[in-house]
């Protein structure tokens, strides 16, 4: 089972997302997934910034994959995609419908994100012969879920022929809307956001009126209020899942590569106070089980 | 323009119809239906009934398949697309791969719908959907309207807008708020902050709604109580109580009319299979009455003062809203 590092979801100036990566050089991570995918306002690095810092984590022996947006509403973000789509260097982690299309209709391999509603074998069999070489199945997903699929798979020969991704620690991503809930926090419009989510690196928690973290607030995205941890369900994706993903929210996120890769085999659990992990269980995702 | 009216029920179809509606939107009693709540739909009987009423009148009937196959079940949704075919819908509206996928091969003549549930929300991901012969695109209604505009400009399929009823802030088909709080999502199982999840409490701090227990609003005695759909509840963010994502409101493009018209959207669709076959009437009637006006006289549309009125009293919140249309609302 191999380990990767998600892209920053939150906004997080330059200079911390070069600190971030000056880091995870030295990380377990195998594949390191870089750039963009909630808001096209977040401009503090640029493509070429991008595809360097891939270059520096190619020379630490990184897989370096370039996550694109997951909801394209004007044309000028339709326009960055497809410059991302033709990057030329990074495969792409497609997370809508549109860049698969502009990754396909290219011939170029891609990594379908969690972003796209993919629910069954019939739908992986059809991005597939687009040319799927990765699947990140969708956060609302179980185990029980995915070995239906795997059971599937195996009937019509297509074990094995693309890799299997899950997320394994984050807040997860649970919403995208129009409008941003993050500027709408602090009473401006999304077109007068000054960028206000740059301010909040984790973004901003959103409560019960009881005090239960429900949701976190990033820009127009919408995460779980508790992040998920499935460290203690490690050996349950043997044979079913290739890669744990590994969502960051601060550079402690990091250290989570290590522990996930001592407990693969179940040897290290963790307490999961705190944590969620329902989804992977089959119920509610703010559940924990133990 | 088509007026595509809600049929969550034979007597909201027969009003539907009734009241002037082009076509009705509907969908059978199983998980292949994002509006699968208890008491809604059509039985085959019903369907039977449904479909003559429909094509006797010259109105058009389109069927919702738009959850997405589950693995070790598709050939439920697979048969659901036949089921479309052999009652003789005009219209098979989905949204999963698979689902349009079977029908383009099975049932090339059965006109395909790309639902809202396949967020398509821009030219590249309708070119996705385009091969499996999509004729029409159900738009998501996290577009501005000049972001429907330009896209108008980028696609040649036909395009559908909703033009009234609840509003769902998030972008359709990407919304797992549902499943994270209660396991059931619109994608997954049909619903939303499914009914059997609710609870309502009278308590010394007033009136509380929850969600598989999460508590989601508190109401005290002169405030309007609402149904506590996740996205709409009361919440901290910061120290500050509010509707964090959204208030309980309903979408009314009524104000839109004119330059939807003359942009040249196909079908105005409304939102409300899960209302009362009362509400589908009113809601249809009015709308009649504005497309016909807009038809008749594009340039010199009025919205009537009734008409507003009636929409106001159907809306949740006895408010509503040009949702993202409007970008100040973003």
């Amino acid at each position: 089972m191999e380990l990767s590092l998600g892209n920053i979801q939150f906004f997080w100036s330059k200079q911390d997302v070069f600190d971030f990566y000056d880091q995870a050089k030295s990380s377990l991570a195998d594949t390191v997934y870089l750039g963009e995918s909630v808001c096209s306002k977040r401009r503090e690095l640029r493509l070429e910034d991008w595809l360097s810092i891939a270059k520096e984590l190619k020379q630490h022996g990184k897989k370096v994959v370039l996550s694109s947006m997951a909801l394209l509403e004007a044309k000028s973000e339709l326009a960055v995609l497809k410059k991302v789509c033709n990057n030329g260097e990074l495969i792409v982690e497609a997370n809508d419908f549109g860049a698969v299309d502009l990754l396909s209709s290219q011939n170029l391999s891609f990594v379908a994100g969690a972003a796209l509603n993919i629910y069954n074998q019939h739908d992986l069999k059809y991005l597939y012969n687009k040319g799927m070489s990765r699947w990140v199945m969708p956060v609302e997903l179980s185990k029980d879920w995915l070995s239906n699929i795997h059971h599937e798979l195996t009937q019509m020969d297509l074990v094995n022929k693309f890799e299997i991704e899950v997320y394994g620690y984050g807040y997860l991503p649970l919403a995208y809307a129009a409008r941003c809930f993050t500027a709408r926090s602090e009473d401006r419009q999304k077109d007068d956001c000054a960028l206000c989510c740059i301010n909040y690196p984790q973004g901003l928690e959103v409560d019960s009126q009881e005090g239960d973290k429900l949701f976190r607030i990033n820009g127009i995205q919408t995460l779980s209020g508790k992040p998920q941890n499935l460290i203690n369900d490690l050996p349950s994706m043997e044979n079913l899942v290739d890669i744990v993903r590994i969502s960051p929210s601060s550079k402690e996120s990091l250290a989570w590569l290590t522990l996930f890769q001592q407990n693969v085999s179940g040897h290290a659990p963790i307490s999961l106070d705190g944590y969620c992990n329902g989804y992977w269980h089959k119920i509610e995702g703010m559940a924990s089980v133990s | 323009m088509e007026l595509l009216a809600p049929a969550g029920s034979l007597a909201a179809l027969k009003a539907a119809i009734d009241e002037g509606a082009n076509a009705v939107y509907l969908g059978f009693k199983n998980d292949t239906n994002a509006r699968h709540f208890a008491g809604l739909n059509f039985s085959d009987r019903q369907l039977d009934q449904g479909v003559n009423y429909a094509h006797q009148r010259k109105a058009h009937v389109h069927v919702a398949l738009n959850t997405f196959a589950h693995p070790n079940r598709s050939q439920v949704w697979f048969d659901a697309v036949k089921k479309a075919h052999d009652i003789g819908a005009d219209v098979l509206i989905a949204s999963n791969i698979s689902v349009l996928d079977y029908a383009a091969t099975h049932f090339p003549d059965l006109e395909l719908h790309l639902s809202v549930q396949a967020s398509a929300t821009n030219a590249a991901a309708i070119n996705f959907f385009k091969p499996f012969g999509i004729k029409r695109v159900v738009l998501p209604r996290v577009l501005s309207y000049q972001q429907v505009a330009n896209l108008k400009q980028d696609t040649d399929l036909d395009l559908e807008v909703f033009a009234y009823g609840s509003l769902c802030i998030m972008a359709e088909g990407r919304c797992y708020l549902s499943s994270y709080m209660t396991g059931e999502s619109p994608n997954t199982v049909g619903a939303c902050s499914p009914a059997k999840f609710v609870r309502w409490e009278e308590t010394d701090q007033g009136l509380e709604s929850r969600l598989n227990h999460v508590l989601i609003d508190r109401f005290t005695d002169d405030e309007k109580v609402g149904y506590p759909t996740l996205c709409k509840g009361r919440f901290n963010v910061d120290g500050k109580l509010s509707h964090a994502l959204e208030e309980p409101t309903s979408l009314n493009t009524m104000g839109l009319l004119p330059k939807l018209h003359d942009l040249g959207i196909c079908s105005l669709k409304i939102e409300g299979r899960q209302r009362s076959p009362a509400y589908t009437r009113q809601v249809t009637r009015v709308w009649r009455q504005a497309i016909d006006s807009v038809m008749r006289n594009p340039s010199g549309f009025k919205e009537e003062q009734s008409w507003q009125q009636q929409l106001i009293m159907l809306s949740e919140g006895s408010q509503t809203t040009l949702g993202a249309y409007e970008r100040n609302w973003q």
